[in-house]
C-alpha cells in the first residue's frame, strides 16, 4: 500500500531498527519489571497455599498491615489538603517568593528519604531542638506512629500539588471569576467550580500519594526503631522477616505490596483513560 | 442603572494601564470600549465589575459608591470572551448558578429556578438544548449560554469583554443585531469591550475610542465618524489616506506632488490632509486642485464600491492610498493596474504641524477643469 510505503521510508523507521529497538525493550522490561513481580508471587507460593495463610495471618504481620494502612490513611488526607492548598496558592495569587516556593516543593523528592528520616530524627528526637521540649512535656513523636506519619507526609507532600498545578495553570482562573460575579461565596466557588474541575487530577494525585504511603521504607526506617508489633510498617516487617530467615513469610508480606501497586496501576490507568476522555470532550468543539 | 468613573487609574508593576480617566454612562445607554489591543479596554472593563481594583478614583452605579464593593455584591452581570461556562454543568445548571448561590433568604425556590431558567434559555433561543454540556455547543450557542447566565440574576449592568471576538463574521452579525434588540427589550446598562471599529459603531449609543490607557474620544458613532478629533481616532475608524506637507507658494507639497490651497476659509500651514478614500476622485491628468500621481496597484471591484490601490508616484506617503469609486465613475474612467492617474480630494481634515487640536475640515471646490501638466 502507498501509505505502508511512505511510512516505511520515514527516517529511523526501517524495519532492522524498529524491530532491535522494541525488542531491546521488551526484553528490559520482562528481565527488570515482569520477572521480578512473578517471582515475588512464586516465591510467596512456594510451600503451599495454607504456609502463606499462615505467614500473613502472623500477629505481627497483622499489626503492620494494620499500622501501614493507619499511616496511609493520615498521611492522604493531610497531603490532599496541603496539595490543594499549595496549588490554589500559587497558581491564582502572585505574591513574592512564589517561585521559590513551587521549587522548594519539590524537596522531598529531591532528598534521600533516610537523610528526611534522619533530619526529623534531629528535630524531634530527644536530643533534638524540638525533641527535648516534647520530651519535657511527655510527647513522644520519634520511635512512635507519629513519626512514621510525619516522614510518610514528609516524601509524599509534593504528588498532589505537581499533578493539580499544571492543570490549574492551563485551565485559567476565568471560570472562578465568572462563579464569583455571578454572586458564589468562596466555599461555593471552591466545591461547585474549582473542584469539579480538577477532581480527576486529584484522585491522581491521591493514589500517587496512596502508593508511596503504603510502600516507603527508608524514612520510616529511620524513625520508626523497628519494633515488632508496634512501629514495624509493612515495609519494614519485610525486611526483618527476610534477615531472619523467613523467605516465604517476608515474599508473602510482599506480595501484599505488590498487590497494593497492581491495584495502584489499574486505578491510575482508569483515571489516565477519563482525563483523556474528558479532554478530547473539551477540544472537540 | 448609570455608573460614573471619577479618576480611575491603574498601573500593573511599571506599566500605566490606565492613566486617570472619567466617564459618565447613562442608564439604559450602550457603550462601546473601542481601541486597539494594550489601549486599557479591557482593564477598565474588569475595574467596573470588580475583578481588578483601581489604583486610585471612584466608581459609582446610580447613587451607590462602588470603589470598595466586592465583585460579588455589585450586582454585575459579566461575559467572558471565551464564555468561561461550566464545563462539568449542563446548560440549564450553567444559567441557574447565579440563582442557586443566592443566600436562602433571597434564593428563589427549586420550581422558580427552573421556570426562570427555561424563561431564560427561550428568550436566548436554546431551550431545547438544556441538558447539553458546554462542549456539545457551537461558538454561538456558548455565548448566548453565557449571556443568559449573566442575565439570570437581572444584573442592573451587563458588562461584555470582546464578546464576540472568537466567532466567525457570519454568526458575529446575527449575534450583534440580536444582542441590540435584547438590550432595548430589556433595558439594562451594557458596556462592552472591542477592538472591531464597525462593531463598535454598529452596536453603541456612544463609542469610547481609548489608546495608552486614557480616552481619545466619547461620541456618539454618527458624531464620531463625522468629527474625529486626532490622528489615532482618524487611523482607527478605517482606512484614511494622509498627505505630508509643507506650505510653498500657498499650496501644500511634497517633492513632486502639491495640494492647492482649499476653498474653505482656513490659514493653511505645514501639516498633514487626512483624506477619506471615498473623498478622492481619480483623473488622467492633474487639475486645478491637485497633481497627486500615482499608480495603480490593484484594482477590486467586488461590493458596492469599486476599490483602487494607489502606490505614490515621484512622492512620499507612509502607506498605501486606498480609493473608492462608484461603480458608473469607474466605468467612465475604468484604469488599469500599472497605469499613473492623478487624484483629486474633495474634502479633508487638515493637523497642522506641531498642534495637538482637533483637525479643521477644509473642501475644494469640484467643479474645477483638468488642466495640462507639464
Amino acid at each position: 500500500m502507498a501509505s505502508g510505503q511512505r511510512h516505511q521510508q520515514r527516517v529511523g523507521d526501517r524495519p532492522a531498527v524498529k524491530y532491535t529497538l522494541i525488542g531491546l525493550t521488551l526484553v528490559l522490561t520482562a528481565v527488570l519489571l515482569v520477572v521480578p513481580l512473578i517471582s515475588i508471587f512464586q516465591q510467596a507460593f512456594v510451600d503451599g497455599l495454607a504456609v502463606y495463610w499462615d505467614s500473613l495471618g502472623d500477629p505481627d504481620t497483622l499489626h503492620a498491615i494494620g499500622l501501614t494502612m493507619f499511616v496511609a490513611l493520615l498521611t492522604v488526607p493531610i497531603n490532599l489538603v496541603f496539595g490543594v492548598l499549595l496549588a490554589w496558592s500559587v497558581t491564582r495569587f502572585e505574591f513574592p517568593g512564589r517561585k521559590l516556593l513551587m521549587t522548594l516543593m519539590d524537596i522531598p523528592f529531591a532528598v534521600s528519604p533516610v537523610v528526611a528520616g534522619l533530619l526529623y530524627l534531629l528535630l524531634y528526637g530527644n536530643n533534638g531542638w524540638i525533641g527535648a521540649w516534647l520530651f519535657e512535656h511527655d510527647l513522644q513523636l520519634m520511635f512512635a506512629w507519629p513519626g512514621i506519619v510525619m516522614v510518610t507526609v514528609f516524601v509524599t507532600c509534593p504528588f498532589v500539588a505537581r499533578e493539580l498545578i499544571p492543570l490549574m495553570q492551563q485551565q485559567g482562573r476565568e471560570d472562578e471569576e465568572a462563579a464569583v460575579i455571578l454572586g458564589a461565596s468562596g466555599w461555593q466557588l471552591f466545591r461547585r467550580v474549582t473542584l469539579p474541575n480538577i477532581k480527576w487530577a486529584l484522585l491522581y494525585g491521591v493514589i500517587l500519594t496512596n502508593a508511596r504511603a503504603v510502600g516507603e521504607f527508608g524514612a520510616v526506617s529511620v524513625v520508626s526503631g523497628n519494633i515488632r508489633g508496634e512501629t514495624n510498617t509493612l515495609p519494614l516487617h519485610i525486611q526483618l522477616l527476610y534477615e531472619d530467615y523467613q523467605a516465604t513469610a517476608a515474599f508473602a508480606s510482599a506480595s501484599l505490596l505488590a498487590v497494593i501497586a497492581l491495584i495502584t496501576l489499574i486505578f491510575k490507568a482508569f483515571i489516565e483513560w477519563r482525563q483523556e476522555r474528558a479532554h478530547k470532550a473539551e477540544s472537540t468543539h | 442603572m448609570s455608573i460614573r468613573l471619577e479618576n480611575i487609574s491603574k498601573t500593573f508593576g511599571q506599566f500605566q494601564a490606565l492613566s486617570p480617566l472619567s466617564l459618565n454612562i447613562d442608564e439604559g445607554e450602550m457603550i462601546g470600549l473601542l481601541g486597539p489591543s494594550g489601549s486599557g479596554k479591557t482593564t477598565l472593563l474588569r475595574i467596573i465589575a470588580g475583578l481588578e481594583g483601581a489604583d486610585s478614583g471612584r466608581i459609582q452605579f446610580g447613587e451607590r459608591d462602588v470603589t470598595n464593593l466586592h465583585v460579588r455584591d455589585r450586582h454585575v452581570g459579566f461575559v467572558f470572551q471565551n464564555y468561561a461556562l461550566f464545563r462539568h454543568m449542563t446548560v440549564a445548571d450553567n444559567v441557574a448558578f447565579g440563582l442557586e448561590v443566592m443566600d436562602a433568604k433571597q434564593r428563589p425556590n427549586k420550581a422558580e429556578i427552573q421556570q426562570r431558567v427555561k424563561h431564560l434559555l427561550e428568550m436566548v433561543q436554546l431551550g431545547h438544548l438544556a441538558n447539553r454540556y458546554p462542549s456539545q455547543l457551537s461558538g454561538g450557542q456558548k455565548q448566548r449560554i453565557a449571556l443568559a447566565r449573566a442575565l439570570a440574576t437581572k444584573p442592573d449592568v451587563l458588562l461584555l469583554d470582546e464578546p464576540f471576538g472568537a466567532l466567525d463574521a457570519k454568526v458575529r452579525k446575527e449575534l450583534r443585531r440580536w444582542l441590540r434588540s435584547l438590550h432595548d427589550e430589556i433595558g439594562f446598562t451594557s458596556v462592552f469591550v472591542t477592538h472591531d471599529q464597525e462593531e463598535a459603531l454598529e452596536l453603541s449609543d456612544r463609542v469610547v475610542v481609548m489608546s495608552n490607557g486614557h480616552i481619545e474620544q466619547v461620541d456618539e458613532p454618527a458624531q464620531l465618524y463625522a468629527q474625529p478629533n486626532s490622528r489615532f481616532v482618524f487611523d482607527f475608524l478605517g482606512n484614511v489616506n494622509v498627505f505630508d506637507g509643507k506650505l510653498e507658494q500657498s499650496r501644500l507639497n511634497n517633492e513632486q506632488a502639491w495640494i492647492s490651497a482649499p476653498s474653505s476659509d482656513v490659514p493653511l500651514n505645514n501639516g498633514q490632509l487626512y483624506i477619506r478614500s471615498h473623498e478622492l476622485a481619480l483623473h488622467t491628468d492633474a487639475t486645478a486642485v491637485a497633481n497627486l500621481p500615482l499608480r495603480v496597484v490593484a484594482v477590486n471591484p467586488i461590493g458596492p464600491e469599486v476599490r483602487v490601490e494607489l502606490e505614490p508616484h515621484e512622492w512620499q506617503s507612509e502607506q498605501i492610498w486606498e480609493a473608492d469609486l462608484s461603480h458608473a465613475d469607474y466605468a467612465r474612467n475604468p484604469v488599469k493596474r500599472g497605469e499613473i492617474v492623478f487624484a483629486e480630494p474633495k474634502n479633508a481634515y487638515f493637523f497642522r504641524e506641531g498642534s495637538q487640536q482637533a483637525p479643521e475640515q477644509v473642501s475644494w471646490d469640484s467643479a474645477s477643469q483638468p488642466v495640462k501638466a507639464k
